[in-house]
């Protein structure tokens, strides 16, 4: 790419400055962003916080040449630019780190970091070798231990998000987008995807962070900029509190904890011992695990996405083959149930990706809601189904649930996430429960339904159901644990009472045992800083306007 | 369902044998066969391979093999190779690699001395059974390297058939018509790019499923070169559909190398440029930058994307060049092996090409064996029946197709294709 070598020629390192102006961007009728500006200083550290579906990825994506904006314009260093894909972007010293990471996973290291801009010798014959040098010798500077021959599906997430950052760094990315790069960090991955930042900073690369979790922008922010529903509503700096933030990126005042009673925990009724999973490809990805929910109590299953929980709950509910140990509802064995038996024992389950496992997008609501009972009274006599009572049911559930929907016969996938999550909520907890587990019952949602559903799984527990929670945030799993049960490979690495602090959790999460993890000094954490606040807002007319949407989603 | 992660200290997840019985059970149903064929029934006497073609300056004498202890030698083994595989699926171990392999070699040397040893005639040239393979194989491997250039970037062509077909139909009549053989190969290419276009723009472009064009694809171009078979080339075939043929080149020194010169080394310029092929799609595809860029396109085409690689060019520019090479395969039917068109003549090789492809594990080189195979079966048939064996002919014919089914269902096991295959890419 000989144009990208004049281009850096021409520009000073490290002091590149980048300037969105008025950007608008619509899809259709939908305005993802809303005349956007942002100005991001050379060495700085911008934060952009918002809730999901705000407008962030969209805005990064044209920035990034992955998108072109309808309205506005792009400046680097002063010179109004025009993307017209990534490769641009890219050429002008822009890097963007995306929250699924853009990395084939049957590529190694070098192979990964080469693709796009590769080394050759003489007909076009690839030349890794000076690739793994680069890799080497970026890993070594920053610390990433990177082994550029690895595979990276074989690799550990936190791994695969540095072969990201170093596919930027190779490409002297002089600003680098981070997308939501904590999701899929224990907390002591993020703590070193903290220092990284600030090692990069240090070297002069500028870094777009984008986040929700208002704990990390905090940490590591120079500046915030609050963006929602596609709008920038305010700047503020580091130092505002966690509530200011909140109520700035969510429109009204929020209250960040869950109002609940103490546990009452009672009996002891669903038990599991000794459970094994074995995944179709031979990986024993449940291994070996006992525990006890108790009437009226929640327990959590926290850890990183992909070390047994998805297979766990599937498991309780008969969707896994290879399946051994008991698992035991009031005495009641599930173990080589099928699906149906096992609904019938009285479980109540939230699938973690609810628009492929929880809904069928085509149907409408009134017929989603009695997919698990379609079949019987009242619904159904003999082959006929009885529209009128499904309808009914259905009416009487969008009431009870708060679904904001046109009507009981739109299509589930035209809702937006929130309120999908309600429908699936609406179902399951239609039937008395002796059990109720729910995935990821939040992932995506704004924070109105977030605390929606918080609520109807503590009021599920107050009933006197046990409740199992998996969660991969660690801040649900606070909010809602009675008990905390820390997953990691497969095994269990504890169960510990649900105010244990984050540090103990974040180590066992990476697989150390409780003991072990309790007993490790833990410094002032990071992120745990506060301050008087100073916070700009720009829109403070439209963050009322919004005060009596509670609940609503973007 | 996500593979765990791996530790940040690198330990393994512990894998546990999820156990398949379908391998043993495939080599037991065979395992019968051999006993009660190749063994309670040989034929008694001896079987005998010619090892050397007429022009071998170095001459090998025939090969007479004894049926009775062969058949038997033959059908113990590969019944304690069944044995053995239950007891290692029973104890959780997985079998060897190259099992199937040995397996698959007994068993067809097992069956050849049984079924010549019973035939009228029982001596057979193995040498021009095998190089028969390899002539009947060349239309099987451009097809699968078709195949294997589309699917790599993650467009699945089903219309192998199709270009293979047109292909042939624009060999016979150009050079026919300008009496020139290489004009005639040179038509072959352009119909098979025609062909791959209307695939690539569906696909691509228009996001039709992909299947469905291929197979539409390959029907149109069956119903086309049907109808101007009947219409133009038969009513005046002599200016239509007399294609000259390509002569056979004979490599000096190398065809004379005892057994492998005659199967290799007495080509057409087709069959050279089928293993040029092979070669250049394999060294492309794993070792330049063409094909880093390509398979990223199969495996994750917004990676790829994100990284400035232009997905839906190198999608449509590689199913032209899938096109090129299976067009080209098809000129083999009409300048080589037959020298006229015929309605179908492809018979449906397309879709073997497509099974060797996936038996060859989206592969060039593995391709290439897996054609092979196929290419033996079909060749076995047509030199059996020919011997005079006491197996049906309508068993016969159904052989390659087995040994596909066998192969592709039940030895290949789980072969991974590009993760993108068959999804169109629309951007954002």
């Amino acid at each position: 790419m000989p144009a990208r070598l004049t281009h850096s020629k021409n520009r000073l390192v490290g002091v590149l400055k980048l300037e969105l102006e008025g950007i608008t961007k619509r899809f259709g009728s939908l305005v993802a962003n809303d005349h956007i500006d942002l100005v991001v200083e050379p060495g700085q550290i911008h934060s952009l916080l918002g809730e999901n579906g705000a407008g962030k990825s969209t805005l990064m994506n044209v920035l990034y040449g992955l998108y072109h904006p309808t309205e506005g314009r792009i400046l680097v260093d002063g010179k109004q630019v025009s993307f017209k894909g990534p490769g641009d972007a890219m050429a002008a010293g822009i890097g963007m780190v995306h929250q699924h990471f853009m990395l084939i996973p049957v590529f190694t290291v070098a192979e990964n970091v080469a693709l796009g801009n590769e080394a050759t010798r003489a007909g076009g014959m690839l030349d890794l070798e000076k690739t793994r040098r680069r890799i080497r010798e970026i890993s070594d500077r920053y610390g990433f231990h990177v082994d550029p021959d690895a595979l990276v599906e074989d690799l550990p997430v936190g791994v695969q998000q540095r072969v990201e950052i170093i596919k930027a760094l190779v490409r002297d990315a002089e600003v680098l987008i981070l997308d939501e790069p904590t999701a899929v960090l224990t907390p002591q991955e993020t703590d070193e995807l903290i220092d990284i930042m600030a090692q990069l900073k240090a070297n002069g690369t500028s870094i777009v962070f984008i986040s929700h979790k208002l704990r990390e922008v905090k940490a590591v922010s120079d500046v915030i900029t609050v963006i929602r529903r596609g709008k920038v509503v305010g700047t503020a700096e580091p130092s505002a509190s966690t509530t200011e933030l909140a109520s700035l990126m969510v429109g009204r005042s929020v209250s960040l904890n869950l109002e609940k009673e103490e546990a009452t925990p009672g009996e002891k009724t669903f038990q599991v011992r000794d459970l094994k999973v074995t995944a179709a490809n031979g990986y024993r990805v449940v291994n070996g695990v006992s525990f006890d929910v108790a009437r009226g109590e929640v327990l959590a299953v926290a850890g990183v996405q992909g070390n047994g929980q998805t297979e766990l709950t599937e498991a309780v509910l008969g969707l896994q083959d290879h399946v051994s140990g008991s698992i035991k509802l009031e005495g009641k064995e599930l173990v080589g149930r099928t699906v149906k038996q096992v609904l019938a024992a009285g479980v109540g389950f939230v699938p973690e990706d609810r628009t492929v496992d929880g809904l069928v997008g085509p149907f409408t609501i009134a017929e989603n809601m009695v997919l698990d009972m379609y079949d019987r009274a009242p619904y159904a006599t003999g082959l006929g189904m009885k529209p009128k009572v499904i309808a009914d049911h259905a009416r009487e559930k969008v009431n009870e649930f708060d679904v904001r929907t046109a009507g009981i016969d739109s299509a589930v996938g035209t809702l937006s996430g929130g309120n999908q999550q309600k429908v699936v909520l609406a179902r399951e907890l239609s039937r008395p429960l002796k059990l109720f587990i729910a995935s990821q019952p939040t992932r995506g949602l704004d924070v109105g339904s977030i605390e929606f559903v918080h609520k109807r799984i503590i009021t599920e527990r107050d009933n006197g159901t046990p409740v199992i929670i998996v969660s991969t945030e660690l801040d649900e799993v606070a909010e809602l644990a009675d008990r905390i049960a820390v997953m990691y490979q497969g095994k269990l690495m504890g169960i510990v009472p649900g105010g244990t602090s984050r540090d103990v959790l974040g180590l066992m999460m990476a697989g150390m045992s409780e003991e072990d993890a309790k007993a490790q000094p833990h410094s002032e954490h990071p992120m745990e800083t506060g301050g008087p606040a100073h916070i700009e807002e720009r829109d403070k007319a439209a963050r009322e306007g919004h005060t009596e949407e509670r609940g609503g989603d973007q | 369902m996500s593979a765990p992660v791996l530790s940040p200290q690198g330990q393994a997840p512990q894998l546990d044998t999820v156990r398949s019985w379908k391998t043993p059970i495939i080599y037991a149903i065979f395992a019968v066969v051999a006993l009660a064929g190749f063994a309670f029934n040989a034929p008694g006497g001896t079987a005998t391979f010619g090892i050397s073609a007429g022009r071998d300056v170095i001459q090998l004498a025939p090969v007479v093999v004894p049926t009775v202890p062969v058949g038997w030698a033959s059908a113990l083994i590969v019944t304690a190779i069944a044995v053995f595989s239950f007891l290692q699926i029973k104890g959780g171990r997985k079998d060897p690699r190259w099992l199937p392999i040995i397996y698959a070699v007994v068993f067809v040397i097992g069956f050849l001395v049984w079924v010549v040893g019973s035939a009228e005639r029982t001596d057979v040239s193995l040498v021009g059974l095998l190089a028969g393979s390899v002539t009947l194989a060349v239309p099987l491997i451009f097809g699968s390297l078709s195949g294997v250039l589309s699917e790599r970037v993650g467009v699945i062509n089903i219309a192998i058939e199709g270009q293979l077909l047109a292909g042939a139909f624009a060999a016979a009549v150009a050079a026919s018509i300008s009496g020139n053989v290489y004009a005639g190969m040179l038509a072959a290419t352009v119909a098979g790019v025609l062909v791959s276009v209307v695939l690539a723009v569906f696909s691509i472009k228009y996001l039709v499923n992909q299947i469905i064009v291929g197979v539409v694809l390959n029907v149109l171009v069956s119903g086309l070169t049907g109808f101007l078979f009947s219409t133009v080339l038969s009513r005046d075939s002599q200016t239509w559909n007399s294609p000259p043929s390509l002569p056979v080149i004979q490599i000096p020194v190398l065809e004379h190398i005892p057994i492998l010169g005659g199967i290799l080394f007495r080509q057409t310029i087709v069959g050279y440029l089928m293993y040029a092929a092979v070669i250049i799609v394999y060294i492309g595809l794993f070792h330049t930058k063409w094909g880093l860029r390509v398979r990223s396109v199969g495996e994750h085409p917004k990676a790829a994307d994100t990284l400035g690689i232009k997905v839906n060019f190198t999608r449509a520019r590689n199913v032209m060049l899938g096109g090129a090479v299976a067009g080209l395969g098809g000129s083999f039917y009409t300048l080589v092996s037959v020298s006229q068109f015929t309605t179908d003549m492809t018979a449906g090789q397309g879709y073997i090409a497509l099974a060797a492809m996936i038996f060859g594990r989206w592969n060039p080189v593995w391709a290439f064996f897996a054609a092979l195979l196929f290419g033996f079966a079909t060749n076995l048939r047509f030199v059996l029946s020919i011997l005079g064996t006491p197996v049906p002919g309508e068993f016969l014919a159904m052989l390659p197709y087995v040994v596909t089914i066998v192969a592709v269902a039940g030895l290949v096991g789980r072969s991974r294709p590009p993760a993108a295959n068959g999804t169109p890419y629309i951007k954002g």
